[in-house]
């Protein structure tokens, strides 16, 4: 049973007891919630990953700057052609320290979503990260950037604007930006939508997000041409933050409780504060060569080839 | 009456069957002897289209070249030095049916990978070049493509050395998933070294480029020419068209179409590459610098 389908029996189970006067009844209707629990969340497959990451009760970029920062003030447009709500980012305060956060921004409900294009990027939207970028650091302050994307948005004005060049040069440009950059998966890290505002120094990862080459979907029609093998795909594809943490994708993660993260899960915004300013402190004792050294080895050493 | 509709069924019928190409036997012609235009539908001798830089004599389509196929005709002969030629993967090699794959692809092309590298002259001057092979895998880049061209921009930026890249690619390789998509990252990271060394990066684009490669070192030439008619895009027409659920436009993603919306800065036709990248080389070479100045 999927962790989608156990949810929906706990789901039932709930309503079943509000209604249940019966004591007797309702002590069985527990345990076998609490049974449904333990075998739902006891075990997660990397599809149930992928469902928790993409689960629109999950916090989006706007809870994670609400909740971590004191003070965000939002900045817009990339200077030449409009404003990309898909993206958002500004300048925030991280205890009395200055920083530019960044976000790929995903809506709760259907109508935010339309506004935010389900947080798949238009070339705007990088050209306008890459603008607060280079404001970052002119300024001196450290880039943190929240990873919650679907995928470039793939559409007729996206190409005509030039979705590649856009994501090519941000990926070329973050490489040398002479600040500290911190990128965090929160949700859905997909493809090249999600590289192009992840090239950074600390990669850092949810428990149950999720960073792959493409969404299994894709993947399962573009190898096997038949998008519903997303299951099989999402196994084989070592997305989930435990495989990439093996592979040394990313340099850490953060625990969730039994379910994923929801509105309640408050914790994850303080360990998240804490862990991002002991981690500055660190990055910002390096000096730029050094730092920018740093980043362009962590990826240079990914891809074990060997001569033959 | 009748008779009358009969003979003008007969008409269409024999002028429908004047319109359709005739089925060649297909077995009966000795292979490769002809070469067929997939864009044109017609068959031509294959030395009249090698002469032709197999370009289609029908209709100008320029028709698919392999890595060694194109240094052939870019490069000045005799000058090609191939480097990193052994290079193989070791990634995710227990991905269902990936090592067989390497393996068969190795046994019919000849090649150990996507993509070829080395030093060479063009019309005299030095080079790196990349060449990718879109029969390998339809030139997708996993960690020896990225490996290889990271290592050729390397070395191009220690020697100082201008870059050429020829792509063919759908993009980043799938069956090394997260490795593929960082390897965007790498080769980036190793252009813009290459770059604020002041150095020359000229960026070809042939048909088909699509996907990562798109989205990484494709895209940020100094100079981008493309060939005419190449496919060139982030996203894949089907998979815009699925999400849009409609036709894309005639020309949609077509070099002409990159040329007009400001992302490459020019098609050229095979037959004049080599002398466009010559010059070019000649005009970034430093005894083509103003004198003075400091």
């Amino acid at each position: 049973m999927s962790l989608k389908e156990a949810e929906e029996q706990i789901r039932r189970l709930d309503e079943q007891l509000k209604n249940a006067g019966d004591e007797g009844v309702r002590k069985a209707l527990l345990k076998e919630k609490n049974r449904l629990l333990k075998e739902a969340y006891g075990s997660l497959s990397s599809y149930d990953r992928v469902y928790l990451a993409r689960k629109p009760t999950r916090p989006n970029v706007r809870n994670y700057i609400k909740n971590i920062f004191a003070e965000f003030y939002e900045l817009h447009g990339d200077r030449l052609m409009r404003d990309d709500p898909a993206v958002i980012g500004g300048i925030a305060s991280l205890d009395g320290i200055a920083v530019t956060v960044i976000g790929h921004c995903k809506g709760k409900t259907l109508d935010e979503n339309v506004k935010c294009n389900f947080g798949m990027p238009n070339p705007e939207g990088y050209r306008k990260a890459l603008r607060l970028m280079r404001q970052a650091e002119k300024f001196k302050r450290p880039i943190i950037t929240f990873i919650d994307t679907p995928g470039a948005h793939p559409g007729i004005e996206s190409e005509k604007h030039g979705q590649g060049e856009a994501i090519a040069r941000n990926l070329m440009e973050m490489g040398s930006l002479a600040v500290p950059i911190i990128a965090i998966v929160i949700g859905e890290g997909g493809s090249g939508g999600a590289l192009a505002l992840s090239v950074a120094d600390r990669i850092w990862m949810l428990e149950n997000a999720v960073y792959s080459i493409l969404s299994p979907e894709g993947f399962a029609s573009i190898l096997w041409k038949d998008a519903s093998r997303t299951r099989e795909a999402a196994e084989l594809m070592k997305l989930t933050s435990y495989d990439l943490l093996e592979m040394g994708i990313i340099d850490k993660l953060f625990g969730e409780p039994k379910g994923g993260l929801d509105m309640n899960s408050r914790s994850i915004y303080q360990r998240i504060k804490n862990t991002l300013k002991i981690e500055l402190e660190l990055l910002s004792k390096l000096n730029r060569r050094a730092l920018i050294e740093q980043r362009y080895k962590k990826y240079r050493r990914i891809g074990d080839c060997s001569p033959r | 009456m009748i008779s009358l509709f009969k003979e003008r069924r007969q008409k269409l019928t024999r002028f429908k069957s004047m319109q359709q190409k005739p089925d060649r036997p297909k077995a009966s012609v000795p292979a490769g002897l002809y070469t067929h235009c997939p864009d044109c539908n017609q068959d031509f001798i294959s030395e009249q289209v090698a002469a032709n830089f197999f370009v289609c004599p029908g209709c100008g389509y320029h028709l698919r070249l392999t890595a060694h196929g194109r240094i052939k005709l870019i490069a000045d002969k005799g000058s090609v030095r191939e480097l990193n030629a052994g290079l193989t993967t070791r990634e995710n090699l227990d991905f269902p049916g990936y090592s067989e794959k390497l393996a068969a692809l190795e046994a019919s092309t000849g090649l150990k990978e996507a993509v070829v590298t080395g030093v060479c002259t063009i019309e005299g001057h030095s080079a790196m070049i990349g060449v990718m092979d879109s029969r390998f895998m339809m030139g997708s880049m996993g960690s020896v493509v990225g490996e290889k061209i990271t290592r050729a921009v390397e070395y191009a930026t220690k020697r100082r050395l201008p870059v050429i890249i020829f792509t063919a690619s759908g993009g980043a390789r799938m069956q090394e998933g997260i490795v593929s998509l960082m390897q965007m990252a790498k080769t980036s990271n190793a252009l813009a070294r290459h770059s604020q060394a002041g150095l020359l990066y000229i960026s070809c684009l042939t048909h088909p480029t699509t996907g990562g490669v798109t989205a990484s070192f494709a895209s940020l030439g100094d100079i981008i020419i493309a060939e005419p008619r190449a496919l060139i895009g982030f996203a894949g027409p089907r998979v815009i068209e699925q999400t849009i659920r409609q036709k894309l436009p005639e020309g949609f993603q077509r070099s002409e179409f990159l040329l007009e919306h400001g992302f490459i800065d020019m098609i050229v036709e095979r037959h004049k590459l080599k002398s466009t990248l010559g010059s070019l080389l000649r005009l970034h070479s430093p005894s083509a610098r103003v004198k003075g100045g400091g």
